[in-house]
């Protein structure tokens, strides 16, 4: 068989293609169970750390389990609606008006006190950053925050996740009396107010959008929140 | 009939010592630089990287060494392509299981072994021409070759930079009440570069054949 024809050339790429793609899909589907276990336990890492609470990945389902008393969703009058709040998937949340999200709040209980735990949901720079802030009883003053991103600079966005930058919400408010100001993320080391933190040097736009995004979901939540 | 070749004779040991030092992927050929200097900052990532390299460059060296004889010409680097993604998609999703935290250090670079020039560069140059056993052994000790530069480099910026090895800490404690401090600088990419001629100096001034007159 002249192994330099066409029909051989076809044929050798249409069978090398097929085959690969079957030992592809079989292979993805054998580690997926795990692959999503992993995801689901950063998730929960994640809401646990912006209660300060610090854990190991593969201890993170018992500890959470001790620590969020209770999750529930609301939409945005405040109403509980059905659905588990650990199963809302922001990305496919995020592009809906306020009225249609889905909107998760999970409620830790940390030394006797409640503290509420908002997921949020933006644009950085590059691609999506997400986190979790966490109030107070008063539901206006900040306690932690925890953000993440898919694709920011490394050495400038990217320092959103740190906590330095993370650190500076604590005690901060959202509210001024009943106004909803959310935080402003201002240049220069000169944030002083209560709805102040300082924007990382090199991470403007990134910094932009941490603010953008906090705006937003607070926004949706302003009604769960004056209850 | 001619006499079978022993597994281990001195021409396939020279295939899978040689890429360790005197044929060295990375400081004699100059290859797979980028990646070498992307994920050498912790130690760890630099010996995950490493292996999948290692398991990579081995494997698609063995598939592409049976193919050798069937693959039409014209979409030989096509196939080949195809091979070393399916490969790295693997290792990339084993990782993702299995190792998840290094994983998402490593990030695009998993995928990017790919484009990786040393395994492309052992397959056209080996592979496709060679038998299996011989095929398997370039690869192993070119992956290995480019592992323990990595290694070598993920070692000195962890220690230097951040003052651990794997995590955990080497440099005693008394040290830094002293004074002593981390070098920030080792752990950003411009001194990973200024490390790699470094190793290449000290590589070349003890083998001095290697000297370009």
């Amino acid at each position: 068989m002249n192994k330099q024809g066409n029909t051989y050339t076809v044929i050798y790429a249409v069978v090398l293609v097929v085959l690969v793609a079957a030992v592809l899909s079989v292979f993805a589907m054998w580690l997926q169970p795990r692959q999503r276990e992993n995801i689901e336990d950063e998730k929960r890492q994640n809401i646990l750390s912006s209660v300060k609470i610090e854990v190991k990945r593969d201890a993170s389902k018992q500890a959470f389990g001790k620590y969020i008393v209770e999750q529930f969703v609301v939409n945005a009058k405040g109403e509980r609606v059905e659905g588990t709040a650990f199963t809302v998937d922001l990305a496919a949340q995020g592009a809906k008006a306020c009225e249609d999200k889905l909107l998760p709040v999970f409620v830790a209980d940390i030394k006797g006190s409640r503290k509420y735990i908002l997921p949020v949901y933006g644009y950085g720079l590059w691609g999506p950053i997400w986190g979790y802030i966490s109030l107070n009883e008063d539901k206006s003053t900040i306690y932690g925050t925890v953000f993440d991103h898919s694709g920011e600079t490394p050495g400038l966005g990217a320092e959103i996740t740190l906590p330095e930058f993370r650190g500076q919400f604590a005690d901060k408010t959202v509210f001024e009396q009943d106004k909803l100001v959310s935080i402003h993320i201002k240049k220069g080391k000169n944030s002083s107010g209560v709805h102040e933190v300082d924007a990382i040097s090199g991470g403007t736009l990134t910094s932009k959008g941490v603010e953008e995004m906090l705006k937003a979901y607070l926004g949706c939540y302003e009604a769960f929140l004056k209850k | 009939m001619s006499k079978r070749e022993p597994l281990f004779s001195a021409k396939q040991r020279a295939l899978m010592l040689g890429p360790l030092s005197k044929n060295n992927p990375v400081i004699v050929q100059i290859l797979g630089i980028c990646s070498a200097l992307a994920v050498t900052a912790k130690l760890e990532p630099a010996i995950v990287m490493g292996l999948a390299v290692t398991v990579v460059a081995a494997f698609a060296n063995v598939i592409l060494s049976l193919l050798r004889n069937t693959i039409p010409t014209r979409i030989r680097i096509i196939v080949q392509l195809v091979v070393v993604a399916t490969l790295v998609i693997m290792v990339d999703q084993l990782l993702k299981a299995y190792a998840y935290d290094v994983s998402k250090q490593l990030s695009v670079f998993v995928g990017l072994i790919i484009t990786n020039c040393i395994i492309m560069g052992r397959i056209e140059a080996f592979a496709l021409g060679n038998k299996v056993w011989p095929s398997f052994l370039d690869g192993v000790g070119n992956g290995l070759g480019y592992g323990v530069i990595l290694v070598i480099m993920g070692a000195c910026r962890e220690a230097l930079g951040s003052g651990t090895l794997l995590g955990f800490q080497i440099v005693p404690q008394g040290l830094y009440d002293f004074g002593y401090a981390n070098n920030g600088l080792m752990i950003l990419p411009p001194m990973a570069l200024i490390l790699v001629g470094i190793v290449i100096w000290v590589h070349r001034s003890r083998n001095k054949e290697l000297i370009e007159s």
